[in-house]
């Protein structure tokens, strides 16, 4: 397959691999911000081919681990209105909520259906004229601009029972956050497809306040080891700035249209995120002007306390801080099959990569 | 979540478009884009294509990464001498 | 003759179950054991080592590109004896029909059983009818249950007992088709694709490989869970290591497109044609010869093999080299495939 296939080539990743090795052997921790990384890197098993000086961390890209436990509890009371049907990406289904989860609340007869896209979520609320369908937006800017999309195209199709419920976030904040935390890296691996949409402009700022590189990654083995091997460069030669591996789709101005779109249906708010808190302006919230398909503006529910799990120490995790195996529930209670945390539950998430992989 | 995969354009009606990836035909949103062409490549995301994959960019990273070899290559051959 | 939908008088014993049983399933599944219509299937085995299986199916959708519930039904159960080292002989078939159901479907389904029970050698000597009110079974679930001998000499085969360091792992072909066959058909997303179920019964091609001497340790078919599971229960049930080379597994390129698209890895999903097999090193090039011969094995080839290395694991060489651990699937990556 064109645009795949070249990108796992093996003389290639063997090649990369070598030339990562002679740079140095001072040992050098890379960040990776995306889930779709963390996920590609555990598929290849990339940390099995890496120098052992080379340390992989993995920072809160997942946007199903990053999502509050709160936005869970709000999808399942949704749920259990009789009138709506929720519609979702496949991920957060099994995410834990305080008390229950949405493949549960399915089991008590909830109408909760997983999407491939946005544009089914519309079709359902045509099919269903007197339910209200609540899409539920989770992702970074990759994702954001199909829900903004969503959105224009129930205006522009005349649907009237289409809610948006977002909890899209931003990926700055966090990436300027975790520095300030303390965590201390070399260098992050950017996340490809956010780039795409935003551009490499998104990082300009983070070299010269932080003194590290960022290196936009594609998600094949040729793309991660190249970038890794970018980063490598830059630490060796002090030379610390943003670069595109990833050319191909990304550009330093991104997808000026897609960005419109954003700008035109989201508006910026403060938001919480499991392991950094609150940070400032990193949440995308459906902004005054489309309010009629804000699910939180207009459909009233009452939502159960909060309740976090002790033990679990997933924001830790999240942050490259502590390693899944720290963790005193892991591997024990917190397995794929049985998720306490986030992080577990997503395929995408740093301890469900380290339990395939590394144990 | 963040699952992008290439795709290949083979038609296109108003803002939506059939794209291949590898044998299986989906239809795709081309709203977030420009200038959309039959036969062009575009990252797919979650139903819509989110960007064009540039071929030019593509053979030129490709020539790089090969260019990389070849002085490794290089490097290795006098090492041997 | 009979209306056009099923009633509730189909399933209750009288005049119009009568007229169902004649007129469909007696005469397509055509057989003297049938035919006597006695309340037991009144049976002769060469051999008081029995193999015994059952399994319903209530896949959705019923029709599916490549087959539907019923050619699964046979074919299923036909495997599930086959992969034991037995030869399949006999099958009972269960109906639980929703009223309304098309009776031009029924016929659909019922002369797909009849044809992959020929083409399997089996005959189908008993059954049941039952229909349930509107609402209270999804169109139509089928059970059936399967006899076959067994032989002694292949007793081991379903346990593994016989398993060493060494031995060769073998499929016979591509994975993946079934659950991608099955997904495409859900219209979960607006696809077009040329994906086929690999639905098939195996129990010719098995017997193949075992009259020609190939020293077979074990086998088991490869169905939901896909090969990942077969292959995570084997190592951690014999504490041995599996290495599997992903290289060397074959998956169509549709299916890999579709798999891709939707994030699904391939390892983990369903099929209904493919059998693993853990073969002595020294056959394993003869078997995957005898496979490939077959129609059901054209695509045969050894995919890795047992090691004394990280017993209890079961690790994926990648495309590129790297090695990660194969775990078994938590959840359920498609529902109702089977």
């Amino acid at each position: 397959m064109q645009y795949i296939d070249e990108y796992r080539d093996r003389e290639l990743t063997e090649l990369l691999v070598k030339k990562i090795s002679e740079i140095t052997t001072s040992e050098i921790r890379l960040m990776e911000v995306c889930g779709g990384h963390t996920w590609a890197i555990q598929k290849f098993g990339i940390p099995s081919l890496l120098p052992s000086n080379i340390r992989l961390l993995s920072g809160p890209g997942c946007p199903v681990c990053v999502t509050s436990r709160k936005y869970i509890d709000q999808a399942v009371a949704y749920s259990r209105l009789s009138d709506v049907i929720i519609t979702t990406y496949g991920d957060l289904i099994r995410v834990p909520g305080s008390s229950s989860t949405l493949n549960e609340e399915t089991g008590k007869g909830a109408d909760v259906r997983i999407v491939y896209s946005v544009l089914d979520a519309l079709k359902i609320a045509k099919d269903n004229p007197s339910k209200k369908i609540v899409f539920l937006g989770i992702g970074f800017e990759t994702t954001a601009p199909a829900s903004a999309a969503g959105v224009l195209n129930a205006v522009k199709e005349g649907i009237n029972n289409f809610y948006l419920f977002s909890s899209h976030k931003l990926m700055p904040p966090a990436l300027n956050a975790l520095i300030d935390e303390g965590v201390k890296i070399h260098g992050y691996i950017a996340p490809g497809h956010v780039s795409t949409i935003t551009g490499s402009k998104i990082y300009e700022e983070i070299p010269p306040k932080y003194g590290i590189g960022c290196v936009v990654a594609g998600f094949e083995p040729v793309d991660i080891l190249q970038s890794i091997y970018m980063l490598v460069k830059q630490v060796h030669e002090k030379d610390f700035r943003v670069e595109i591996q990833y050319k191909r789709v990304v550009s330093r101005e991104g997808n000026l249209k897609a960005q419109a779109v954003l700008n035109e249906v989201f508006s910026l708010r403060d938001d919480w995120w499991r392991g950094l808190g609150v940070l400032k302006e990193s949440g995308m919230c459906v902004s005054e002007k489309y309010s009629i398909y804000d699910a939180e503006k207009m459909i009233p529910v009452e939502v159960e306390e909060t309740r976090e799990d002790k033990g679990c120490i997933c924001g830790e995790i999240l942050k490259g801080i502590k390693t899944p195996k720290e963790c005193k529930l892991f591997g024990k209670i917190c397995t794929p099959a049985n998720p306490v945390g986030a992080c577990m539950v997503s395929s995408e998430g740093a301890c469900s990569a380290h339990y395939k992989f590394n144990r | 979540m963040c699952l992008s995969i290439p795709a290949k354009v083979i038609s296109i009606n108003e803002d939506k478009a059939i794209v291949t990836v590898g044998g299986t035909e989906i239809e795709a949103s081309i709203q977030l884009l420009d200038d959309v062409k039959i036969n062009d490549y575009v990252l797919l995301h979650t139903g819509f294509a989110i960007e064009k994959i540039s071929e030019e960019e593509a053979m030129e990273a490709m020539r790089v990464l090969k260019e990389l070899g070849e002085i490794d290559q290089q490097i290795r051959d006098s090492e041997d001498k | 003759m009979m209306g056009k939908n099923i009633l509730l008088g189909h399933g209750s014993g009288g005049k119009l179950s009568h007229d169902l049983i004649g007129s469909l399933f007696v005469k397509y599944f055509d057989n003297p054991v049938l035919k006597a219509q006695t309340d037991s299937a009144l049976l002769e085995l060469e051999s008081s080592s029995v193999a015994f299986t059952t399994d319903s199916y209530v896949v959705d959708p019923i029709f599916f590109p490549g087959g539907n519930i019923g050619k699964l039904a046979i074919c299923g159960t036909v495997n599930d004896l086959a992969v034991s080292g037995a030869k399949p002989l006999y099958i009972s078939s269960a109906f639980i029909i929703e009223e309304g159901f098309p009776l031009e479907d029924l016929e659909r389904i019922v002369a797909a059983m009849a044809d992959e029970a020929k083409k399997a050698g089996v005959l189908i000597v008993t059954g049941d009818t039952k229909v349930v009110n509107k609402g209270q079974c999804d169109k139509i679930f089928i059970n059936s249950s399967g006899i076959g001998v067994l032989e002694t000499k292949f007793k081991h085969i379903s346990t593994g007992e016989k398993i060493v360091a060494g031995d060769r792992i073998i499929i016979n072909g591509t994975i993946a088709d079934h659950g991608m066959a099955i997904m495409a058909s859900r219209n979960f997303v607006n696809f077009r694709t040329e994906i086929n179920s690999d639905c098939a019964p195996l129990n010719h091609m098995i017997r193949q490989i075992l009259d020609a001497g190939c020293e077979i340790k074990f086998m088991r078919d490869a169905t939901r869970g896909g090969i990942a599971t077969v292959l995570c229960e084997l190592a951690e049930n014999k504490n041995l290591g599996i290495s599997i080379n992903e290289l060397s597994v074959k998956v169509n390129e549709p299916v890999r497109g579709m798999c891709e698209l939707l994030g699904f890895d391939p390892f983990y999903v369903a099929n209904e044609g493919k059998v693993i097999m853990v073969v002595a090193e020294k056959d394993a090039a003869k078997a995957v010869e005898i496979l490939k011969k077959n129609e059901y094995g054209k695509d045969a080839s050894i995919i890795g093999e047992i090691t004394g290395s990280h017993p209890g694991k079961t690790v994926l060489v990648t495309e590129i080299g790297g090695k990660r651990i194969i775990d078994m699937l938590a959840g359920e990556q498609l529902p109702r495939i089977c």
